[in-house]
Order: C-alpha cells, then structure tokens, then sequence
C-alpha cells in the first residue's frame, strides 16, 4: 500500500464526507421549498435568493440555541444518542461506488473508498446499529414521550429490517456477490435489477422509508402525539445532528436504492458517447447523482403526500404484508432462476 | 340541499382487491400533489404586497381638525355613549383664552382615549358624532407587546396640523351617508 494510495483514500473520504454533508444541508432546503410548493405556498425566501442561505441560517441559529441537557438525563448516553445517529448515518456511504474507476498518472482508482467482498452485509450491519442512536436518546432524555417515541423507533426499525433484508436477499440470489461494484456492473447496458425484481424493489423502498423514519413511517418522531418522539429533550446542535442524520440518511439510502436497483452509476448509451476514462467516471457520477436526487424527490413527495401510519397498522403491514411478500419473492426468484438454467 | 358534485355515498362494504392493496390510491395521490407543483401560490407576502382594503373598511380611528387646523372634537362624550363596548374615555376641559387656534369651540377633550382591546370597529362613535369629529379609517391598528400599549391617547388618535398630512375620509362622505345625516329623526342622538 504506496502514500499515494493512501492519499487518494484520504481525498475520497473527505470528498464523499463533504457531500454528504452538503447534500443533508441542501436537502432541507429542499424538504422546505417542496412542502411549500405541494401547498401552494411560496416556501423560505427571505435568506439570499429563492432562500439558498437559509440551511447556513437554521445551521448558525442551531449553534447558538441553549445547549439543555435535562437534570435527570444520562449525561453520558444523553450525547451519545446524537452522535450515534450522525456516526452511523456517515459510515454507509463507505462501500457504496460513485462512479466508474478514475485514471490518474496511469493507476486505476476506484470511486469507492472500501470495496469490500461483503459490501450488502456491512450495510446491513450498519443500518442495524442505526437504531441505537435514537434508542439511547429517548432513554437517556428520561422523559415519557421521548421514551415512547424511542420504543416506537427500536420495534418499527427492527420489523422493517426483516422484510428489508429478505428483499436483499432475493436480489443476492439472482447477482449472486454480495460486492456493491459488481451488483453495479451487472446491471451494465440497462440491466437494471428494478425490471428483474420489481416485487423486491418495492418491499425495498417501503422499508427504506420505515428505517430513516420519514412519512409515512415517521411515528418515533410523531410530533402530534408525542412532542417530537426520541428528540423532545434536545436542543441546540444535539438536535441539529439528529435532524440532520435524517437527511443524511435520505441521501445515503438513495445512493444504496440506486445502487442495488437502479443500475448505480449505469445509464444506457453511456459508454458509446466517446468519452475518456475519467470524463465518463465524471458523467457516471452524475448520472448516480440524479438517481439519488429523484429519490430523495420522491422521499420529500411521499411525505407531503401520505399521513402517517397509526401503530397497529404499521405492524401489521409490517409483519402481515411485506415479510410474507418479501419470502414470496424469495421463492418465486429461486423458482425462476431454476427454470431459466 | 347539494353544493357540489363531490360528495359520496358512504358505505362499509368490503374493499375490493385494488382498494386493499393501497397502491394505486397512494398513485393517485400522489398525482394529485403533483399536480400542485405547477400551481400558482396563493401567499401574499404581506409588508411588501398588501391586498386592497374595501372603501368603507373600518380601522384605526381618527380625531380630525377642522380647515383651520383646530380640534373638532368638544367633548361632548356621545361617542362613549355610543360605544357598544365602552372603548371609549375621555375629559372635558375648557378652552382658555389664547388657545383659539387650537380648539374649535369653548369645550374640548383634554384627555381622549379609546382601548383598541374592547374596541370592536363598529363605526357608531363616528355616527354618533354631531360634530364630524372621529373617523375610522383604512389604517390598521398594531400589534404592541404591552396591553397599556393598545389604550390609544389623542397622540395617536388626532390627525396632524399640517395640511398635507391631514387623513382624507371623504370617500367615508358617500351620499347616503350625507342625506342619512341631514334627517334629524333617524339620528339615534337626537
């Protein structure tokens, strides 16, 4: 491993780390404008023009609220909470492939800061801890609604892991890696995994919204029964970074959407314009980018769209519907895959 | 009595397949939504774009002066009487020798204060008064942060000396209103 590896890493990681963050910051804005328009409102534009300044506004005002920590709270796990929330939403982007490898000076350089052989079992593995953030924050808060919307939290996200992760499975069972950059390069030339597992890309999207707890899957926070669920007892950058691991979540779901069914960095006739290596890692980035741009469109249009979910329901489409659908899928991909040998 | 073609028949009969299935209504919904992407906002953004106000509109009252530039108001508290709600107060005083130019006649208000809190803008204050004196007019009343803030005195209720700052309410002088007011029988203050 020579430094200019190791240098290369350490850009990538700061690259992706820095979009990350400016997508989640940009990605309010958006959330704020959307709500608007799908009201017929005019949305936040007193803060520069059509309100591009305005997350730099939410983000100073956020640093300069009281700093509150309750007197009966878990001073330790009452940080903890936020910061695991933010932690795990930034460690996915890890294994996900941005773009075709990039040339530079002669050596390859994949657009993936860990192109690991399990890259679906670490997202898992990540996703799963997701989980613990807000866990530990409602505990911590010591107060009931904040207890009660992390109990919500902790039971909706482990029965939509379920069914999310059997949807996976099915996908596994037809590209047959658990590595992301390979899933990607199958599904080259528009053989996205979408046409060959609808069912599972679906099963996929509902319980993508379940595990980032946006609407219509958005009871832990549940502002109008529950204050504001896991977060009522923060304030200031506390909840700044549990706000913001939401958005972050959005972006780093949508790039794992688009990566496992939407053919990743793939858009067909890309490879027949002509371009030079790096021109086309460049386009194929962008073309990730705009997957991931419409379903983060999407996400912020089904929220102001649907209400959410009353408990009972949720658990039942949870355990009743998708985990018989997602096994149901299983079969039927196996079944299928036997007959086409 | 049928307002509009929307309404529906209500029944619990069992949903069909594509009603359980959910579905193809969140696709509508989603259309609909949609849809609202394209249309016009109906938000006014209030200090930079204010809506018309109607010509009659009753706010902010005002005590005016005659052409001369002197108090029409004498006091006689029939506005008070008037009021429905009791907003209004004041105090007599006698005019002193000197002040001439200031006040109309030999009486006048020397404290005048309505509570814009109890004020309910029903206009009978300005027909109560035999002397043209108070005026509401298309001005808004404020917000403050103090309710004594609200208790209007004759700073904030009578119009500027100067000419060009005097409040029009002429458009207040409709005909009807004039010959309404030359009809002593119908006047409540007879």
């Amino acid at each position: 491993m020579d430094a200019n590896f190791f240098i290369y890493k350490l850009i990538l990681i700061a690259a992706i780390l820095g979009l990350s963050l400016l997508v989640a910051m940009y990605a309010t804005l958006l959330e704020r404008k959307l709500a608007a328009f799908f009201q017929d409102r005019l949305g936040p534009n007193r803060a520069g023009k059509w309100g591009l300044l305005q997350p730099l506004a939410d983000g100073v005002k956020l640093f300069f609220k009281e700093e509150f920590i309750p007197a009966s709270a878990d001073k330790f796990l009452y940080v903890l909470g936020p910061s695991l929330s933010m932690l795990v939403a930034l460690l996915t982007s890890a294994v996900i492939p941005w773009g075709p490898s990039i040339n530079i000076g002669g050596t390859e350089y994949a657009l993936q800061v860990a192109n690991v052989n399990i890259g679906v079992l670490y997202l898992f593995a990540i996703v799963s801890i997701g989980v613990y953030g807000i866990m530990i924050g409602g505990w911590a808060s010591n107060n009931k609604y904040a207890l009660l919307g992390a109990v919500r939290a902790s039971s909706q996200m482990i029965s939509y892991e379920l069914a999310l992760g059997l949807s996976i499975v099915a996908l596994v069972m037809t590209s047959g890696s658990l590595n992301l950059s390979e899933i990607v390069n199958q599904q080259d030339g528009f053989k996205w995994n979408i046409f060959y597992q609808p069912l599972g890309f679906i099963i996929f999207l509902i319980c993508a919204f379940a595990e980032t707890n946006r609407a219509p899957f958005d009871l832990p926070e549940c502002e109008t029964e529950l204050i504001g669920g896991y977060h009522t007892e923060y304030s200031s950058m506390k909840l700044g970074f549990y706000l913001f691991a939401e958005y972050i979540n959005m972006f780093v779901s949508g790039a794992i959407i688009a990566t496992l069914f939407l053919g990743g960095y793939d858009f067909p006739g890309i490879d027949q314009l002509g371009l030079s290596q790096n021109a086309l890692a460049a386009a194929g980035f962008l073309v990730l980018f705009a997957k991931i741009s419409f379903i983060i469109f999407l996400f912020m249009w089904i929220r102001w769209t649907l209400p959410r979910f009353r408990y009972d329901q949720l658990m039942k489409l949870g355990w009743k519907k998708l985990l018989p659908l997602a096994v149901l899928n299983i079969i039927l991909t196996g079944f299928i895959s036997l007959l086409m040998q | 009595m049928k307002l509009t073609n929307r309404s529906k028949v209500v029944s619990d009969k069992n949903m069909t397949m594509k009603e359980r299935l959910y579905l193809p209504a969140i696709a509508t919904g989603m259309g609909i939504t949609f849809m609202h992407l394209f249309k016009k906002s109906v938000t006014v953004e209030y200090p930079a774009q204010q809506r018309p106000f109607a010509d009659v509109y009753r706010g902010h009252h005002v005590l005016k002066r005659d052409e001369q530039g002197r108090e029409r108001c004498t006091a006689c508290g029939l506005c008070a009487l008037a009021c429905p709600a009791e907003a209004i107060t004041m105090t007599a005083a006698e005019r002193e020798p000197g002040e001439e130019h200031l006040y109309r006649e030999e009486k006048y208000a020397k404290v005048y204060e309505i509570n814009m809190l109890r004020c309910i803008f029903c206009g009978l204050c300005e027909e109560a008064c035999p002397k043209e004196a108070i005026f509401l007019t298309k001005r808004i009343v404020h917000a403050e942060y103090e309710r004594e803030d609200f208790v209007y005195g004759k700073d904030k209720l009578v119009e500027s000396a100067d000419s060009d700052k005097r409040i029009d309410v002429s458009i207040r002088q409709t005909p009807q209103v004039l010959e309404f007011k030359k009809d002593n029988t119908k006047r409540h203050n007879k």
